[in-house]
């Protein structure tokens, strides 16, 4: 079974996935920052591979990409660096980018690298479920991978019901009209959406992202759905006050100080 | 017709809409809506009179003596640069925006690299009275002054792409932001054949008006409808694909889409994508474009802020895999004499863009019987400093002034 479904089926509530970009801030911080995440007891981990177009993200994400890139991620590069992270942690992993580097990769070659990788999921935003079913499908069930969808608040009934049966994993619930790392929308909008969503009783775990960024949003978003992804929040973490184990740990905490928890941090 | 769009928006392998789901609902709203609107009797009206009252269709099929004698053969030119606003552009900003109004949109955004189709979008908003919000690159807002003041004075308001290298590829990719942002009431008119399908169906067809009088124009001028050539510039492809369409299944008629080589195509300051590039996927659309061996884009360059996109529309890519369209590219400079040529033989002032196609005009013999259409997308108007500081570096008798 694939790690992320067999994580959903011991746990359906105040899930956090935190989001960084590969290479940033600097060209090896990857798997060191995977494992203090881990550490710090986050629930997932979504690996950002950097590009040069990212079109749905904001400032703060658009600004680690390119700095990834400068620094001179690539994935050959990032495959290289999370080779054996498999010995340090159990946690499920998720690779987000756009199309075009994949496609340059190869998708076959990279759904198998991804699965000796031990990665679990990807996300590829400007992949829409038609293409993804009709393209690359059969390279993802080959190599027990799991492609994430979205859908956003202007997503019609009868297609969030059609991505939910596509779907396996998990669904990204984009929490607004935006880009990531942008708070939008008024709280009531917020909370008709995830309510509907909610009531819908879809059959796959919902994480709610974009615009995640703090423990408000944070508990807000674990009211409705099964939890939520912090991405931009946690990379300026990153770029202003660097990545070591303690402001890692401290940030992690922060995010969660308005749920109940107590044993969320491993050592 | 052979060459066309199929059900699922591919041409061949290029094509399709490779977009976030969040901008899902506004690319399937056009999707469901452009061909009916296209259709429609009222709309077509509207359409053709505002090209022929407001934009000034149609354009002259002008045959330039002194150009063929000095090239020994027959040379048409397609006068687009006399529309409205100076380029082809307009064709196109008026069908979108007529089809923004039909679906109820109350805000238009749009991207710009050189300003022309920024200046034809802000232009037709203010004929509409809809909101303009126009994204351009930083760098560009700083090279192309006089087109930011013209659009600022139509009433649209200019927003500075400072992502990415801060030209055409990163305004396009702000203006996709934005739309993912204000999802209701804003519509994105896209300035050439590109982007997710439909755009690149939807703009073809706008701007086939080009192709469509040329038939009729050449007809009344030659006695025949079919040229030997036509041969049209290409950035992302719209002027061109205007200027093959209606002559895409007549397989006699050469159909030459002439890149901006830039410095030329080896030295890593070039945009002529189709010898540089390779399949990808750039902003919704799989097709041909410039990218490093990661799959990174790339930033072309062409002394053309018109032609300096990294990729190619999805259709011209098809049709110029299929063989059916030829390729060829010309550089900054040859571009630059050419445009010095057509001025002293003709007394018109081309754009840089299309002196690139008028610049194939010496490196292909051409037979005296020939007959050659090139389209003249746009006039020279806003390339005037680049032509000065071109002047000023040439010897006087080079130049003849």
């Amino acid at each position: 079974m694939n790690r992320i479904d067999k994580f959903f089926k011991n746990k359906r509530k105040d899930i956090l996935s935190i989001y960084f970009t590969a290479g940033y801030p600097h060209l090896d911080s990857t798997a060191g920052i995977i494992r203090k995440l881990a550490s710090a007891g986050v629930d997932m981990i979504e690996i950002g591979i950097p590009f040069s177009d990212p079109l749905a993200d904001g400032p703060v994400i658009q600004y680690s990409n390119s700095v990834a890139l400068k620094n001179g991620m690539n994935l050959k590069l990032l495959f290289r660096q999370l080779r054996g992270i498999r010995k340090y942690i159990d946690i499920p992993l998720v690779l987000m980018s756009y199309c075009n580097p994949i496609l340059s990769y190869g998708m076959e070659k990279f759904c198998r690298s991804c699965n000796s990788a031990g990665i679990d999921g990807v996300i590829i935003p400007d992949l829409p479920p038609e293409l993804y079913v009709k393209e690359f499908k059969s390279f993802f069930t080959v190599h027990n991978l799991i492609n994430i969808m979205m859908i956003s608040p202007q997503t019609a009934l009868n297609r969030i019901r059609e991505i939910d049966k596509l779907s396996t994993g998990f669904i990204y619930m984009v929490s607004s009209s935006s880009i990531t790392g942008v708070k939008k929308g008024s709280l009531k909008e917020q909370t008709e959406y995830f309510s509907k969503i909610k009531k819908m009783k879809l059959k796959n775990p919902a994480l709610i992202g974009f615009g995640i960024s703090d423990p408000e949003s944070f508990k807000h978003a674990c009211n409705f759905a099964d939890g939520a992804i912090v991405g931009s929040a946690f990379v300026k973490v990153l770029g202003q006050e660097g990545e070591n184990a303690g402001t890692i740990r401290k940030f992690i905490r922060y995010l969660r100080n308005k749920i109940n928890v107590s044993n969320y941090e491993k050592n | 017709m052979k060459y066309k769009v199929n059900k699922k928006g591919f041409y061949g392998e290029f094509g399709g809409a490779w977009i976030p789901e969040m901008m899902y609902p506004n690319i399937k709203e056009l999707r469901d809506n452009y061909l009916k609107i296209l259709g429609n009797n009222e709309f077509n009206k509207t359409f053709s009179s505002l090209l022929n009252d407001y934009a000034g269709r149609p354009s002259p099929l002008y045959h330039a003596k002194r150009l063929s004698s000095f090239y020994n053969t027959n040379i048409f030119l397609k006068r687009e640069d006399l529309n409205h606003t100076g380029a082809h552009k307009i064709n196109n900003t008026i069908g979108q925006i007529l089809i923004a109004q039909r679906l109820g949109k109350t805000r238009i955004i749009a991207e710009t690299g050189a300003g022309q189709h920024g200046v034809a979008t802000a232009t037709v908003c203010a004929l509409t009275g809809l909101k303009c919000t126009i994204y351009m690159g930083k760098l560009d807002i700083e090279r192309q002054k006089p087109n930011v003041l013209r659009m600022k004075m139509l009433g649209a308001e200019v927003v500075p792409a400072l992502s990415g290298n801060m030209t055409l590829k990163d305004a396009t990719n702000e203006a996709m932001r934005d739309w993912i942002n204000n999802p209701i009431g804003t519509y994105y008119l896209i300035g050439s054949a590109v982007g997710p399908h439909p755009y690149p169906d939807l703009v073809a067809k706008l701007q086939s008006v080009i192709s469509r009088e040329i038939k009729w124009q050449l007809k009344e001028k030659t006695g025949k409808i079919d040229p030997d050539y036509i041969i049209a510039c290409v950035g992302g492809g719209s002027n061109a694909l205007g200027s093959f369409y209606h002559y895409l299944n007549r397989k006699h008629v050469k159909l030459v889409a002439v890149e901006a080589a830039g410095k030329g195509i080896d030295t890593n300051e070039s945009a002529a994508t189709t010898v540089l590039g390779r399949t990808g996927v750039i902003h919704g659309s799989k097709t041909v474009l410039m990218q490093n061996d990661d799959g990174q884009i790339t930033e072309p360059y062409s002394i053309s802020a018109g032609l300096d996109y990294p990729g190619i529309g999805p259709f011209l890519a098809y049709l110029g895999k299929s063989g059916r369209v030829i390729f060829e590219n010309i550089t900054d400079n040859e571009a630059l004499k050419a445009a010095f040529t057509l001025t002293h033989l003709e007394g018109i002032i081309p754009a840089l863009e299309p002196s690139h196609a008028l610049a194939l005009l010496g490196k292909v013999k051409f037979r005296k019987n020939d007959v050659i259409v090139v389209t003249l997308s746009g006039r020279g108007d806003k390339d005037m400093a680049a032509y000065i500081s071109y002047l000023e570096k040439q010897q006087p008798d080079e130049t003849r002034i």
